[in-house]
C-alpha cells in the first residue's frame, strides 16, 4: 500500500501506473475475450474499413476488427512479457544467489555461462531458440527468458556478494542459521528494491522483443492477433489502410513508456541514491 | 595491462562457450540443410547424390567429428562453406559486414550528435520547463521502438511527400558515397532515435551528479564561467557513463538490426543470419555468431579500457 501511494505521488510514476494499469485491464479483457467483435471473425463485406462507428479502429485486409484485434494483442502480449520476465527474474535470482553465496568455483562457473549468453547477441539468441522449438507463445516466453535471464543474474548477484560480507551475515552465521535461511531471509529480502526496479523495465523489454519476435512472423501465430504481426501486415497497406499502422504502433510504443515510467518511478523510490537525479 | 591479460584469457572461453552454444542449438532445428537448400528440387535426388552432398559439405559425420573438424578449421581461419552461398563463410560474412557497421557508426554519430548535447542542456536547466520538455521526448524517443518508428518514417515519407526511401541494390560507401549514404541515413535515423534518448538520459543524469560535486562548486567559486565550468570541468567526468551506454549499444548493433534491416531491405548481418537460421544453413549461422560475439567483447573490452583514459582514478580489475 504504501508503495502505491509513492508511486502515485511521484510525477512519472503517476502516469506510468495508470498506463499499466489501464493496459492490464485491456489485457484482461481480451483474453477472455471482452472484445467488441471476435478478433479473427472476419466480416468480409467490410474489409479495410476505416475507424467509424462499428469498427472503432477500422478493419483489416479480412475485414477483422482491428480494436478487438489489438485488445486480444494487448493481452496475447502481456501473456508473454509477465510469464518470460518471472521465468527470467526466478532464473536469475536463484543462479546469482547460488553464484554469490556458494563463490569460488561456482560463481566462476555460472558468471561464465552468463557471460557466454550476454555474448551471443540477444534477438539472434531468441530467433535461434524459437526456429528450434517452432514459434508459438510459450516458445516465445522460453527464448524471452533465457534472454533476460544473465541480466537478472548479474543484477542480484553483485548486491548479494556485498550483502555476504556484512555483519549481520556473519551474526547470523554465529547464531547457527542454515544457509538457506540466510539467503532467503537475509540476501533475498535486501535485494527486493533492485529486483522489482529491474522486473518493470524487464517487462518493456520483454514487450518490445515480443513485439519484435511476431513482427518478424516468429511469434504468435496467425490467426491470433498479435502486436507486432499487426504491424508487418500493415507495411503493404500502408497508404490505403494507414490505421492498420498506427493503432498497433502507438499500443506497443504507449505500453512501453508505461512500464519505463513506472521503473523508472520504482527506482527514485526504492533507491535513494539515485533520488538527487532523477533521469 | 595485467587487467588487459586477464580479460583476454577470458576471451577464448567465453567464445568456445558460444561456439558449443551455436552448434548445438543450429543443429536441434528440425529439417536438414539439403532440403532446405534445394526447396522441393531435393526430392529429385538419388541418395547417393544426397549423400555426396553431404560429404562435402561436411555434416554426413557424427556431430563430435564435425565440432572438432569447425572448431579446426577456425583456428586456420576457414569458418567453412556456406550452404546457401556456396561460398566460404567468412567471404559472406565480410561482404555483409561494411553495412553493418556503417550503420552502427551512423547511429551512433546520430545519438551523440542530438543526445549529449540535449542532455547537457536539460541538466543546466534542472527543473526548468525546457528540462522538463527534454525529459518526456526522451522517454518517450526511448519507448519507441525501431520498427514502429521506421515504419512511420516510411509513412510519412510516403503519403506526405511521395517519396519511398531509397532502396533497391546496396551501393558500398566507396563505390557510391551519396547512393550509399541516401540508402543509409533513415535505417541510422530510425536507429539512432531510441539511442539518442538513452544518451539524453543517461549525460543528462551523469552531468546532474557531477555538477553538484565539490569541485564543480570550487570552480565556480573561483570565478571560472559556466561555460568553462561544463566543458572543461564537469563533462569529460560526466562522459564516462555516456561511453559506457554507447559503447554497450554500439556492440550491440555490431550484431546487425534484423528488424530495421528488414524493414528497409537492407542486407546486413542480422538479416544474413536471420535467413541462415531459416535454411539450416549450419556454417554459416555457427560462423556469423562466432564473429558476432568476437566483435561484441572487443567493443566491450575497449569501452573498460576507455574508462581509464576518461579517469586516470580507475584502476581496472581491482576490487
Amino acid at each position: 500500500m504504501r508503495i502505491l501511494r509513492a508511486i502515485f505521488g511521484h510525477g512519472s510514476g503517476r502516469i506510468g501506473g495508470v498506463i499499466v494499469g489501464v493496459y492490464l485491464l485491456i489485457a484482461i479483457l481480451g483474453l477472455v475475450g471482452l472484445t467488441p467483435h471476435n478478433p479473427i471473425t472476419q466480416f468480409r463485406i467490410d474489409r479495410l474499413h476505416a475507424p467509424n462507428g462499428a469498427y472503432w479502429m477500422g478493419t483489416d485486409l479480412f475485414g477483422r476488427d482491428v480494436a478487438s484485434r489489438l485488445m486480444a494483442g494487448i493481452g496475447q502480449s502481456f501473456t508473454v512479457a509477465f510469464f518470460s520476465v518471472a521465468f527470467a527474474a526466478l532464473a536469475g535470482t536463484v543462479l546469482g544467489l547460488a553464484a554469490a553465496w556458494l563463490g569460488r568455483r561456482w560463481d566462476g562457473v555460472v558468471m561464465r555461462i552468463m557471460d557466454v549468453l550476454l555474448a551471443f547477441p540477444a534477438i539472434l539468441l531468441a530467433l535461434l531458440i524459437v526456429t528450434v522449438a517452432g514459434p508459438g507463445t510459450w516458445t516465445s516466453v522460453v527464448a524471452i527468458g533465457i534472454v533476460y535471464t544473465p541480466i537478472f543474474t548479474r543484477v542480484v548477484r553483485g548486491p548479494a556478494l556485498s550483502l555476504k560480507a556484512r555483519e549481520f551475515v556473519d551474526a547470523a552465521r554465529t547464531f547457527g542459521s542454515s544457509s538457506f535461511y540466510i539467503v532467503t531471509r537475509h540476501l533475498l529480502l535486501n535485494l527486493v528494491a533492485p529486483l522489482t526496479v529491474q522486473v518493470t523495465l524487464a517487462l518493456a523489454w520483454a514487450l518490445l522483443t515480443e513485439a519484435g519476435l511476431s513482427f518478424l512472423g516468429l511469434g504468435t501465430q496467425p490467426p491470433a492477433a498479435s502486436l507486432g504481426l499487426m504491424l508487418s501486415d500493415s507495411r503493404n497497406l500502408m497508404e490505403t489502410a494507414p490505421w492498420l499502422m498506427i493503432f498497433p504502433g502507438l499500443t506497443i510504443m504507449i505500453s512501453i513508456l508505461g512500464f519505463n515510467l513506472l521503473g523508472d518511478a520504482l527506482r527514485d523510490i526504492l533507491d535513494p541514491r539515485m533520488r538527487r537525479a532523477p533521469a | 595491462m595485467n587487467y588487459l591479460m586477464r580479460r583476454l584469457a577470458t576471451f577464448p572461453l567465453v567464445l568456445l562457450g558460444v561456439s558449443i552454444l551455436v552448434f548445438v542449438a543450429i543443429r536441434m532445428v528440425p529439417g536438414d540443410s539439403i532440403t532446405a537448400m534445394l526447396g522441393t528440387e531435393a526430392g529429385l535426388l538419388t541418395p547417393a547424390q544426397r549423400d555426396s552432398l553431404a560429404a562435402y559439405f561436411g555434416i554426413d559425420q557424427p556431430w563430435f567429428v564435425q565440432y572438432w573438424r569447425w572448431i579446426g578449421g577456425i583456428l586456420h581461419g576457414n569458418l567453412g562453406i556456406s550452404v546457401t552461398y556456396g561460398r566460404p563463410v567468412l567471404d559472406v560474412i565480410l561482404e555483409r559486414f561494411p553495412l553493418t557497421l556503417e550503420l552502427a557508426v551512423l547511429s551512433m554519430i546520430i545519438a551523440l550528435i542530438v543526445g549529449l548535447p540535449a542532455g547537457i542542456f536539460a541538466a543546466t536547466h534542472n527543473e526548468k520547463l525546457s528540462d522538463l520538455g527534454v525529459r518526456i521526448a526522451a522517454m518517450i524517443g526511448q519507448s519507441t521502438p525501431s520498427f514502429v518508428l521506421g515504419l512511420l518514417i516510411i509513412y510519412t515519407l510516403s503519403a506526405g511527400f511521395g517519396v519511398l526511401p531509397a532502396m533497391g541494390e546496396f551501393a558500398p560507401l566507396w563505390q557510391d558515397p551519396l547512393r550509399n549514404l541516401s540508402q543509409l541515413i533513415l535505417p541510422a535515423i530510425t536507429l539512432g532515435f531510441a539511442f539518442a534518448a538513452s544518451v539524453t538520459r543517461i549525460s543528462r543524469s551523469a552531468m546532474l551528479d557531477v555538477l553538484s560535486d565539490d569541485y564543480v562548486r570550487t570552480a565556480r567559486s573561483k570565478g571560472a564561467s559556466a561555460r568553462s565550468v561544463i566543458w572543461r570541468h564537469a563533462l569529460p567526468n560526466a562522459l564516462i557513463p555516456v561511453v559506457t551506454l554507447s559503447g554497450i549499444e554500439f556492440g550491440y548493433l555490431l550484431g546487425g538490426a534484423v528488424i530495421v534491416e528488414q524493414i528497409y531491405a537492407l542486407p546486413g548481418l542480422g538479416r544474413m543470419v536471420l535467413d541462415a537460421i531459416l535454411q539450416r544453413d549450419y556454417a554459416l549461422v555457427q560462423g556469423a555468431v562466432l564473429f558476432i560475439a568476437f566483435n561484441f567483447m572487443i567493443v566491450n573490452l575497449l569501452v573498460d579500457l576507455a574508462y581509464v583514459g576518461l579517469d586516470p582514478r580507475i584502476r581496472l580489475g581491482e576490487q
